[in-house]
């Protein structure tokens, strides 16, 4: 066990490792060989020759492309220093670099958009998987009648209809026709609980009712499965309430595929929601990742990009040890 | 083959001798007709058939003959899930007493696990791969015994020990992939009989095992049967095993009885032909081994259409034998030949006798 969780927290380090390697390559080195600048992406369209040569010099883009990703590595670890000859400004470690365009720190504007997303996606996670895992038992229970059909149409719908048209549709009924909400952006859960908790349910929502329809349908399916399993005709032959057998025995086996899903679903999730930030004015991580791109601001969307992956991996990794938890089978070696 | 039928004593129970004159399960006329989008899948139409407690009974057929769903029907296990894949189940089913295809499904839940039980064909799949084999065990005790954990743990360590599991205590917490095939069917058997139950349904229970494992387990059921004095149905294809363990058998073609009667009589003395097709189909060790086997010609009928006259008319190699008239379309019914010993056949009972000690039997 020991031994199978150092092994893979060092497959962890090398996925991240490997991640970092193609990113600084995409975003340093590709620009350098199509003849383009970083220090011009750095300093904007008209700066002298002489400004740029200074910018060269104090991010480093002079030396060679793997010194530069060494020292980039090494920044994220014990911290650099930026040396413009004159002066030497020290970026503390985790120092993923400075924006070009807003010169703030990096690990700064990511630690601030963090909670946007973490309200986010976990949020909506909890609804999803609820709501998901819900109308899908009872749609396998309830198969081929009026409900099955019903829940099955909308989870279609869900699957079909994209954020940006539930994003808008949403704030229109509940909001402008119903009157049940305001509208208002994201406010910070510290600052003001209720605020938060009326500026996240439409997102929430929104961004649960995609993943929930393909939970539902995960569901249904697993669960149509499950119950025709032989183990399912023991419980009954036991006598056990159907109640019983639907709970203890067959839910049980259907939610590990589920938890499979989730971890990934989540994961991928927490780097970002793009489209659901995007449609609701949210800063999160998402929309800074989409204006770094928009912009050329290369130590953005490294860092977005590899703390995104931090977030892929390690999900992965939780999943997996959950499943040896879950399933008595799965032996973790 | 005189090995082969067993010659022990039918069990009697201790307490209070022969009971009144019903039997104590009593199958009349019991149809399962499964409804489908190409039609009317009638599994078992019409099976009659009674069981005395401590005795053994032996249903023997094909694939799709309609074995395991009269098991499943008498268990009332058709009447639960989903509601639209039900089947309609008509006729009687009285056990000691008490009609279960009238009673409420409750009631039946009730009785299922507890006055009845089943042990299934693969234990591998018929547990729950994510419970400890003594959760399992402990979960049918208490669903049918008010006790605590503690108790019903303490009595699945005394099934376990009881079907001759090593270290039982310790055994009580394995999973069911951690155990081999023959283990996992003791425990299997551990679960069934955990709340004594008077009737024990075992449908195909050795088919997964291995051969050595196979006798192991027949002698583990016949055991228990005598300490309990259970009534056991045998659900099988395998005549071998029948033979060993069965005081009645019946032979189910089509979703009906073609013939029924006590071991010896239908091993010694079938009446029917698809039973001498059976006969012959069976490895016997004391044949010449260069002698092919021989298989009953074509394959079972389905089941929605079911040949008007006699179902086993198609396949049977004495359909043209003479009949005195009575034509393909007429059903043959199942008649008492004598004391005991039923068979479904248009041909007359002489020409039958005549068959089996001329044709049949001298090839066996």
């Amino acid at each position: 066990m020991l031994v199978y969780l150092i092994r893979r927290l060092f497959n962890v380090a090398a996925t991240l490792l490997v991640v970092s390697a193609v990113t600084f390559g995409i975003f340093f080195a590709v620009p350098k060989l199509t003849g383009s600048d970083p220090a011009l992406m750095y300093a904007g369209r008209e700066t002298s020759e002489t400004a740029l040569q200074g910018i060269r010099v104090k991010m480093g883009f002079d030396k060679p492309i793997s010194e530069q990703y060494w020292v980039f590595l090494k920044g994220i670890f014990v911290g650099r220093d930026y040396d413009a000859g004159t002066e030497v400004t020290h970026c503390a470690a985790p120092c993923f670099g400075y924006s070009f365009k807003s010169e703030a720190p990096v690990w700064q504007t990511m630690l601030d958009r963090m909670p946007v997303t973490l309200s986010l996606a976990l949020g909506a996670a909890v609804i999803w998987v609820l709501a998901g895992v819900a109308t899908g038992v009872v749609s396998a229970l309830k198969r081929r009648t009026a409900i099955d059909r019903t829940v099955m149409v909308g989870a279609l719908a869900g699957v079909s209809l994209p954020i940006f048209f539930t994003g808008m549709v949403a704030p229109a009924v509940f909001v402008y026709s119903l009157g049940w909400l305001d509208v208002s952006n994201y406010k910070p859960l510290t600052e003001d609980p209720l605020a938060w908790l009326n500026s996240m349910i439409l997102p929430w929502v929104t961004l649960a009712f995609l993943f929930a329809a393909t939970y539902a349908r995960i569901t249904r399916a697993t669960m149509l499965e499950v119950l025709g399993e032989d183990y399912i005709r023991t419980a009954r032959a036991k006598g056990l309430k159907e109640g019983v057998v639907i709970r203890k025995h067959a839910l049980r086996s259907t939610l590990t595929p589920i938890v499979t899903m989730f971890g990934l679903d989540l994961g991928g999730l927490l780097g970002g929601a793009v489209l659901t930030e995007t449609t609701f004015n949210f800063q999160g991580l998402g929309t800074a990742a989409v204006a770094a791109i928009g912009q050329g601001d290369l130590p953005v969307i490294m860092g977005v990009t590899l703390l995104a992956a931090l977030f892929v991996v390690m999900a992965n990794l939780i999943v997996d040890l959950l499943y040896a938890v879950i399933d008595p089978r799965v032996r973790l070696t | 083959m005189t090995k082969t039928v067993s010659d022990e004593p039918a069990f009697v129970p201790e307490q209070g001798g022969p009971r009144d004159a019903a039997p104590f399960l009593s199958v009349r006329d019991l149809r399962v007709h499964f409804p489908t989008d190409d039609g009317l899948v009638k599994s078992v139409d019409g099976l009659s058939f009674d069981l005395e407690r401590g005795k053994t009974l032996g249903i023997v057929g094909e694939s799709g003959s309609g074995k395991s769903v009269t098991s499943l029907a008498i268990m009332g296990l058709h009447r639960t899930g989903n509601a639209r894949s039900r089947p309609h189940i008509s006729g009687e089913v009285v056990l000691d007493g008490e009609d279960l295809v009238a009673a409420d499904a409750d009631r039946v839940r009730r009785l299922r696990g507890r006055k009845m039980a089943m042990v299934f064909q693969d234990p591998l799949s018929a547990m729950h791969p994510y419970y400890s084999v003594g959760k399992q065990i402990v979960e049918a005790y208490r669903t049918h015994h008010d006790v605590d954990k503690k108790t019903a743990r303490t009595r699945a360590v005394e099934m376990l020990d009881r079907v001759g599991i090593p270290e039982p205590h310790r055994r009580v917490d394995a999973y069911p992939h951690e155990f081999s095939g023959g283990m996992r069917q003791r425990a299997m058997i551990a679960m069934a009989l955990v709340n004594n139950p008077e009737l024990l349904i075992a449908d195909e229970p050795t088919t997964a095992l291995d051969v050595t494992v196979q006798a192991q387990i027949l002698d583990l059921i016949r055991d228990l049967q005598k300490e309990f004095g259970s009534a056991v149905i045998m659900i099988t294809h395998d005549l071998g095993v029948v033979a060993e363990m069965a005081d009645d058998i019946l032979v189910m073609y089509g979703g009906r009885c073609v013939e029924r009667g006590t071991a010896e009589k239908v091993f010694y003395g079938p009446r029917h032909p698809y039973t001498w097709g059976l006969l012959g189909s069976m490895p016997r060790i004391d044949r010449d081994q260069t002698e092919r086997l021989i298989p009953v010609k074509g394959s079972p009928p389905s089941l929605i259409n079911i040949p008007s006259g006699c179902a086993f008319n198609p396949r049977c190699p004495y359909a043209d034998v003479p009949k005195g008239g009575i034509t393909r379309t007429q059903r043959p019914e199942l008649t008492e030949d004598d004391s005991r010993h039923w068979s479904a056949c248009h041909m007359s009972q002489e020409e039958r006798t005549r068959i089996w000690t001329e044709e049949i039997a001298p090839k066996l």
